[in-house]
């Protein structure tokens, strides 16, 4: 026996991984290849194999503090000095393990490493760390928020007693306690894995938490006269493993379990942050963010989080209507597309004019345009709304599809109309308005004379609003959670909207309406059925949409054209994960 | 030089070499640079920088000498740890954090011979290339940082220190970093991220090795000031030379501090490894206190697992020979011997008790120190160091049973070698050395049964509710 | 009904004791070392300069208040609850006014067996001091009269002479309780 390489002359598994820039690393028996320098706790993600955490977070710094990740460490043996190793007949060198566990967050794998995941030694670790978590902890998960999302439920169920060996008294801390508008805290649940100051350190870039006191005292609290009251707030109750810091928003109001999660992305601004929202029946309960590295990592900003309620407001448009005289009366929608095709066909292509949304999905911009052309009108744009960027994820552009806009529309601006649409109105040049998804009195700064101007004004929108009490037909939309189709954010990336909910009974998807207006408009029109053929549609005429469809846009989105823009909170992340100081 | 004599009833013991503790309680002298230097001092810093920083750190090297602060790691091997291809500033920290229960040496060597420490400090900088140095003073001793901020002054001022040290071209700044009362300062790491103005939580290494990511992510050397005193006679004997003193692989001298229940406790300087705990119990130490005998022992620090008196320990002695039974008075005080005992040489702190104490008491105090000493940081420390306080506390008061015990036990197994730091250990190894050298004293202290045990008001609230809670209504 | 924070672990309270410190109130003198403290560290990193900053605060007014933890966030631009961490954290720093004279005693292994239990019952049994109020929030307990201040401190490193303590600044050794009378008279 040949006590180097085996006698073949085939390659070593150490130079087959090396060729291709990794290592590899057994994990529970299974060998995989890995780069090198990779987590440990990573290599066991790529393997399958779980392992139970709660301070770690990967786009947050490691600092080992919790210890449930502690696994049993191998190295390949070292040759005497002088030799060369000895290599088995598998083609891996023999791997000796460390009596002491070490932690799989923060050491990283190197080649012919093994670790397990499993064993008495791993088994004994977790479970001695699961039962010094709970000692203190008030176990009040009957009234606790956090219940069936909770690490420590999660993971006691595996490595917990079944009773308690604690008889003493537990420490007392703060409960019930306002850090911020948006977070509670109940110091008693803390396990003080510092997730929540790290991220308001590290990421939200506003340090208002820390620990105060020391040992098992340790207390997380904002300084007095501080507040917990950044943007980014409930991100923190997003990462805290237990129930410690919860969202005023959504505390109490439902059982996790009864949630159903659809997969969406917000429509706050150009970002399009990657979203889940959480509904039982017809009601939304929460949105939270989902991981896009190329959108908006882990995070979401509050206001953006929190602007559902409008969604179940009672000033929410259910029917539509047809202004008979001077008032709305209730009609059905074939009266009310009937209604707005004979009453825009009286009108010459530059008596009328169309304003449509940065809030619009591609399909329904596409739909809009094709509106446009079958009347015959080029007078058609989107409303601006602009603000500041806060640096982090919240772009200028408060429009979420100004980028689908500029494509499907093959405009370089698609805002530049609306000046000259507003001066038509004015000066009466423009006799019929269309406007969908926007009040004109809103962010669009038309004034309610200019619109008595006009001899026909129909809108679609979601709430009741001035436009709308000034139109001569309202037809009532769908919300974001309530529709399907597709958006471009400012860095060029399609993402999906999908329909969590639906809409009001009585208020139909928008795309449909608009569909129907263009029909009824132009019989000649093909048939649409499903919101998939106006896609194709897209597909068929915009370059940049070529050979896809809805369902080839993955959940995180693909990229289609390049903008120039970016994120620049993924701009800092980048930055620390060549530093190492994350994992991304 | 000088005859040295020494203060009248402070003299030195005739079985002790004194090296660091040369100069402390010396008759006329004092604190003084020029004092100092009216001795030689300051001499084996030119000497260093005579030479080349690399042949420095080789002489210590060659010294063999080993951490004195408490791990025992071997000097110039740490310092041979900065990266070679290093950029950043290199920063050195001189721990005077002295807070090992059972340890007091620091404190003299600051207070008596403050410029001993600063030449060692100048001559180590010069070796690992620090242009800054910290020496980080615990706050409990405000003297000493007014002592060594004065000698600081004095030595910028003669040229020892500052620019251009001694005409050459090699500068160095020293300042003085005052704790304010945490042991875990002491811990290298927790003591650079108090030096960085947070809360001193110790990092987890892999990856961040002081002597890569210290002080301010760079390459940062903290020694103890004993270690950093010994430099200086290393430079000025030679390493080889050095080596000699001591035994093999448990080289130098080191300062033993006996405290407890013994006619003479104090301070001695020995040479590791030439003296046994019988020699240092009985004949420096003057033996126990009238009318009673030896007990236990905890041999370095109060972290150390407890000796007990009356045992034999199967050890090889000297060190590489063929394994023999010794008895406790022949245990050698050097690193690996006492290790092989069960227990370790720590910081030198030696904790003599004798048959009037009793161990749960014992045991409680030291619960009580690390569970207020936990930083609180990870898990199993936060947590289970005072759960251990907390049974201890039952214990002594006669309301545990022999369950508890069993608990304490497997409490101590639990933290121990899971932790971000040593802390663990120093916590755990008390309650499992007490536990297997006096399980049976500290069961004669439990309660036989359940009957009567008050663990905590809440509990005892719910059991007289229990009693006295009238039977529901609807119940027959 | 929310609790608001437990202001007691962050901020200072008034004891018998406040009357022997000055009121927080910065000038030249103290901006002068405090600088002097901050331009040991690199100018990067001058958040170093907590500990030496609060030591300075601690000397003059005899304890850390609301205040000067304001102050010294403002000088090192943090956030003042990483102040308030670093000041919770260390025991070494007071957040509630000691009396005029504070003793700390020695309650480490090598203490207790020399007697510092014992020695810090007769300190409090002389000065009128009442420690079961005392928790792990405020260790100090404070004499009626403001004067006297207690604490147990843990090891104060020279247990070859115990039982010791602390009096401010001065280090006493080799006090069994029968001494406690006359250092206290040496004080008065």
């Amino acid at each position: 026996m040949a006590d180097s390489a085996p006698a073949t002359a085939e390659k070593l598994p150490k130079d087959l991984a090396a060729e291709k820039g990794l290592v590899n690393v057994q994990v529970d028996g299974t060998w995989v290849q890995v780069p090198a320098g990779t987590r440990m706790i990573e290599v066991c993600k790529i393997a399958e194999k779980e392992v139970p955490h709660y301070c770690y977070h990967t786009k947050l710094s490691s600092p080992g503090n919790c210890r449930m990740c502690l696994v049993q460490m191998g190295m390949p043996n070292r040759p005497p000095p002088g030799e060369s190793p000895h290599y088995e007949d598998d083609g891996y060198q023999q791997i000796s393990w460390m009596p002491r566990p070490v932690i799989a967050c923060a050491n990283t794998v190197t080649e012919n490493m093994g670790i397990r995941t499993t064993g008495e030694l791993v088994e004994e670790c977790r479970n001695g760390v699961m039962e010094f978590l709970l000692i203190n902890h008030p176990l009040d998960c009957p009234i606790c928020d956090q219940a069936g999302e909770c690490s420590l439920q999660e993971f006691s169920v595996e490595h917990g007693r079944g009773s308690s060996r604690f008889e003493e008294m537990k420490v007392k801390k703060p409960k019930n306690v306002e850090i911020g508008p948006r977070i509670r805290l109940d110091d008693e649940r803390c396990i003080m894995c510092s997730r929540c100051i790290r991220f308001m350190d590290e990421v939200a870039d506003d340090p208002v938490l820390g620990f105060i006191d020391r040992g098992t005292h340790t207390t997380l609290t904002v300084h007095p006269g501080r507040r917990l009251d950044n943007n980014y707030s409930l991100n923190t109750a997003d990462i805290c493993p237990v129930g410690a810091l919860t969202s005023n928003d959504f505390r109490f109001q439902m059982r996790v379990w009864f949630l159903k999660e659809t997969k969406s992305i917000d429509v706050n601004c150009g970002t399009g942050c990657n979203t889940v929202i959480w509904t039982r029946g017809n009601e939304v309960f929460r949105i939270t963010p989902r991981e896009n590295n190329e959108v908006n990592s882990s995070w979401m900003p509050d206001s953006h989080r929190l602007n559902f309620h409008y969604l179940h407001a009672e000033t929410r448009l259910g029917d539509p209507f047809v202004k008979i005289g001077s008032k709305h009366e209730i009609s059905d929608w074939p009266g009310a597309i009937a209604k707005t095709a004979e009453e825009l066909s009286r009108f010459k292509g530059e008596e009328i004019a169309v304003i449509g949304s940065g809030r619009m999905t591609n399909e329904e911009l596409y739909l809009l345009r094709r509106l446009a052309d079958t009347l015959e009108t080029d007078l058609l744009s989107l409303v601006p709304r602009v603000g500041e960027s806060d640096g982090k994820l919240i772009s200028a552009d408060r429009n979420p599809n100004t980028s689908g806009a500029k494509l499907i529309w093959a405009s370089r601006n698609p805002y530049a109309k609306l000046e000259s649409i507003r001066q038509g109105v004015v000066t009466g040049k423009i006799k019929a308005l269309i406007v969908f998804y926007e009040d004109l009195l809103g962010d669009a700064q038309f004034k309610a004379d200019d619109l008595a101007n006009l001899d026909f004004l129909v809108s679609n929108h979601i709430l009741t609003n001035k436009t709308a009490k000034a139109s001569d037909v309202v037809l009532p939309g769908a919300g974001f959670a309530e529709k399907r189709g597709s958006l471009v954010n400012i860095t060029g990336r399609l993402q999906r909207l999908n329909q969590a909910i639906s809409p009001p009974p009585g208020a139909m998807d928008d795309w449909e309406i608009l569909r129907d207006l263009v029909k009824a408009l132009s019989p000649d029109e093909p048939s649409r059925y499903l919101l998939e053929e106006v896609f194709g549609e897209i597909a068929d005429e915009v370059e940049e949409f070529e050979d896809l469809t809805l369902s080839k846009i993955s959940d995180l989105g693909i990229p289609i054209v390049e903008t120039g823009e970016s994120i620049p909170l993924l701009e800092s992340e980048k930055a620390r994960i060549t530093a190492g100081e994350i994992v991304g | 030089m000088p005859k040295v004599t020494y203060i009248e009833g402070k003299e030195p013991h005739e079985l002790e070499r004194r090296l660091i503790f040369r100069n402390i309680d010396r008759k006329g002298w004092n604190a003084s640079l020029k004092k100092y230097v009216s001795e030689g001092g300051y001499k084996s810093l030119e000497k260093s920088l005579r030479m080349e920083p690399g042949e420095v750190t080789q002489e210590v090297k060659d010294s063999g000498l080993r951490g004195r602060g408490g791990a025992g790691f071997p000097t110039g091997v740490k310092w041979g740890f900065i990266p070679p291809e290093n950029k950043k500033p290199v920063y050195l920290i001189c721990n005077c954090d002295e807070s090992e229960p059972g340890t007091f040496k620091d404190r003299y060597i600051v207070h008596q011979d403050p410029h001993q420490l600063i030449e060692g400090m100048v001559i180590s900088c010069f070796a690992v290339g620090a242009k800054v140095a910290y020496i980080y003073i615990r706050e409990e001793f405000p003297e000493a940082a007014e002592i060594v901020e004065k000698a600081i002054k004095e030595a910028k001022k003669a040229g020892f220190l500052g620019k251009n040290i001694c005409g050459t071209n090699f500068s160095c700044e020293f300042y003085v970093h005052r704790g304010a009362g945490a042991y875990i300062c002491g811990e290298e790491t927790g003591l650079i991220e108090s030096l960085e103005g947070k809360r001193p939580y110790p990092r987890i290494k892999p990856p961040y090795f002081p002597a890569a990511m210290g002080l301010y992510m760079c390459p940062t050397i903290v020694n103890n000031v004993e270690t950093l005193c010994h430099v200086k006679h290393i430079i000025e004997m030679g390493g080889k030379a050095y080596a000699d003193i001591g035994t093999p692989r448990n080289t130098g001298t080191r300062i033993l501090c006996v405290s407890g229940d013994v006619k003479k406790p104090g301070y001695y300087e020995i040479e590791v490894g030439k003296m046994t705990m019988g020699e240092l119990l009985h004949d420096v130490c003057g033996g126990p206190l009238e009318g009673r005998t030896f007990k236990a022992v905890i041999p370095g620090g109060s972290s150390a697992k407890i000796l007990r008196c009356s045992d034999t320990y199967n050890v090889s002695s000297p060190p590489g020979s063929d394994k023999r039974e010794i008895t406790f008075d022949e245990i050698p005080l050097d690193f690996d011997t006492m290790a092989a005992c069960g227990s370790m040489a720590g910081s030198g702190g030696v904790i003599v008790m004798d048959d009037s104490r009793r161990m749960s008491w014992v045991l409680n105090n030291i619960n009580e120190f690390y569970a207020h000493e936990s930083c609180g940081q990870c898990t199993p420390c936060r947590e289970g160091s005072t759960w251990m306080k907390k049974i201890t506390d039952r214990l002594v008061g006669g309301q545990a049973t022999p369950t508890d015990l069993d608990t304490l036990e497997s409490v101590a197994y639990q933290i121990d070698g899971r932790t971000i730091c040593a802390f663990g250990e120093a916590c755990s190894w008390p309650v499992e050395g007490m536990i297997d050298k006096f399980r049976d004293e500290l069961l004669a202290d439990t309660a036989k049964d359940d009957v009567g045990i008050s663990r905590n008001p809440e509990q005892e609230a719910q059991r007289r509710y229990l009693k006295e809670a009238p039977a529901p209504v609807g119940s027959s | 009904m929310p609790q608001t924070i437990l202001t007691d672990q962050v901020t200072s309270h008034e004891t018998s004791g406040t009357k022997h410190h000055p009121p927080f109130e910065v000038d030249s003198t103290i901006e002068r070392e405090a600088n002097a403290r901050i331009r040991q560290y690199p100018a990067e990193h001058k958040r170093s300069a907590v500990l030496p900053l609060l030591h300075i605060v601690q000397s003059k007014f005899g304890y850390i208040s609301s205040d000067a933890i304001e102050w010294v966030a403002t000088k090192l631009d943090l956030e003042p609850i990483k102040v308030a961490e670093v000041v919770t954290f260390y025991p070494g720093l007071r957040q509630h006014a000691p009396g005029k004279y504070h003793i700390r005693v020695c309650r480490t292994l090598s203490c207790a067996m020399g007697g510092s239990y014992e020695l810090m019952d007769k300190i409090c049994e002389l000065a009128g001091i009442d420690r079961s109020q005392t928790s792990h929030h405020n260790p100090v307990a404070v004499s009626p009269c403001g004067t006297w201040s207690v604490e147990f401190a843990e090891c104060l490193a020279s247990c070859g002479t115990a039982p010791v303590c602390l009096v401010n600044n001065d280090f006493h050794e080799d006090l069994p309780a029968e001494k406690a009378s006359e250092l206290l008279k040496s004080y008065k």
